[in-house]
């Protein structure tokens, strides 16, 4: 009986992951909405609160958001299995379609129509990046902290006139959250102190 | 060996990319177009154009199809792998602390302290990806004849779209898709 069950719980882990991510357009942050919609609204499976809880640890760790809180889905629901499976299901989509793009592309690139599509399509793609640094940046600002602007600013400096490695900029920046996070615990421990 | 250069590079590529999609760009043209010279800024815009027009994530579709670029089938998969490893180990530790400590303040706070400087780096990568959609290239010393003004009128078309309509990524990538069919044709 229990065995029965947990292959039911497999199969719609796998099947909600993959068809999410088939038919999802906008990448991680409109993959991630519907899965907390599949998963607490219709499912019923995890609570909003914790679903907050996951959505927040998928965003702390690298790699491609709506991977890392399908991987969390799964190891909430099943463990380590769990997690494999609904990896599996987030990335088999992109890895079939992508694949056949790959082809259709290399036959196609050198035609005249697609290449003026194309064309046309980098400029629209310009200006979609500009648009996210702006909204990122602007997030950014209006915080009006000293650290995370001028964090920003020497990034910047560094990244496209100097050329630093992108590596050496994440560390730098990564130690210094991390000192003013052991400040802010500190300050926080001498205020409830003198309460 | 190519896989496993390929997997290597990948792995990195998923390591450092904090923020999703759009962080794993500049490490995409660090590694890819710099370190490795396997694509052309050209390909790399191809690449985020394609990713962003089809379902999925963003970041695991520019690792199938640049993998399938740079190493046909097997590459696309290796790269695909090499992409979601480190999630696959990274989150499941951060996972296993957060549910037995409930507490990953030390996590966020330096997660905190990477944003700055990642929005920095997918400005670094947006400025490449500018110039190349402008000039055909993103190497000094910039030629202004070499300057497409067509380009310009579609990126401001673009941008009014998006900061205006609130019109999506894909929605814009198809009207300058269409928009580029129709002009370039007959230009």
């Amino acid at each position: 009986m229990e065995t029965m069950e947990k292959k039911t719980l497999f199969i719609t882990l796998f099947k909600s992951t993959f068809f999410l991510s088939m038919f999802t357009f906008g990448g991680g942050y409109v993959i991630v909405p519907l899965m907390e919609k599949k998963f607490v609204n219709e499912l019923g499976w995890i609570d909003e609160d914790e679903m907050l809880d996951l959505i927040a640890l998928g965003q702390s760790a690298p790699g491609p958001i709506a991977v890392n809180t399908s991987i969390l889905i799964g190891y909430r629901m099943a463990g380590v299995p769990g997690a494999m499976i609904t990896v599996l299901g987030t990335i088999l989509p992109p890895l079939m379609i992508m694949t056949a793009l790959a082809y259709i592309y290399i036959a196609v690139r050198d035609n005249a129509i697609v290449n003026s599509v194309l064309l046309g399509m980098q400029a629209g793609v310009a200006a979609i990046i500009v648009n996210v640094v702006y909204n990122m940046g602007k997030r950014i600002v209006v915080q009006k902290k000293l650290i995370p602007i001028f964090v920003m600013i020497a990034a910047l400096i560094a990244g496209i006139i100097y050329q630093v490695n992108i590596l050496w900029l994440l560390l730098f920046s990564g130690i210094i959250g991390a000192l003013t996070t052991i400040w802010k615990l500190r300050h926080e421990e001498d205020e409830e102190g003198k309460k | 060996m190519i896989y496993l250069k390929l997997l290597l590079s990948f792995i990195q590529i998923g390591l450092f990319s904090f923020g999703g999609g759009y962080a794993a760009l500049p490490l995409i043209e660090q590694e890819l177009i710099h370190v490795q010279g396997w694509i052309t800024n050209q390909q790399f815009i191809d690449i985020l154009t394609l990713s962003e027009m089809t379902p999925g994530p963003i970041a695991i579709n520019a690792a199938t199809f640049s993998g399938n670029q740079i190493a046909g089938i097997l590459g696309g998969v290796v790269a695909t792998v090499g992409v979601t490893l480190p999630s696959v180990i990274i989150v499941q530790l951060l996972a296993y602390f957060y549910f037995k400590y409930q507490n990953i303040t030390m996590v966020q706070g330096i997660i905190q302290g990477l944003r700055p400087a990642v929005v920095a780096l997918i400005a670094s990568a947006g400025v490449t990806i500018f110039l190349t959609a402008m000039f055909g290239h993103s190497d000094w010393p910039l030629d202004l004849a070499e300057l497409n003004y067509v380009s310009i009128v579609f990126f401001a078309i673009a941008l009014f779209l998006m900061r205006k309509y609130k019109a999506s990524p894909i929605q814009i990538i198809i009207v300058t898709g269409f928009l580029g069919g129709i002009v370039y044709s007959f230009i």
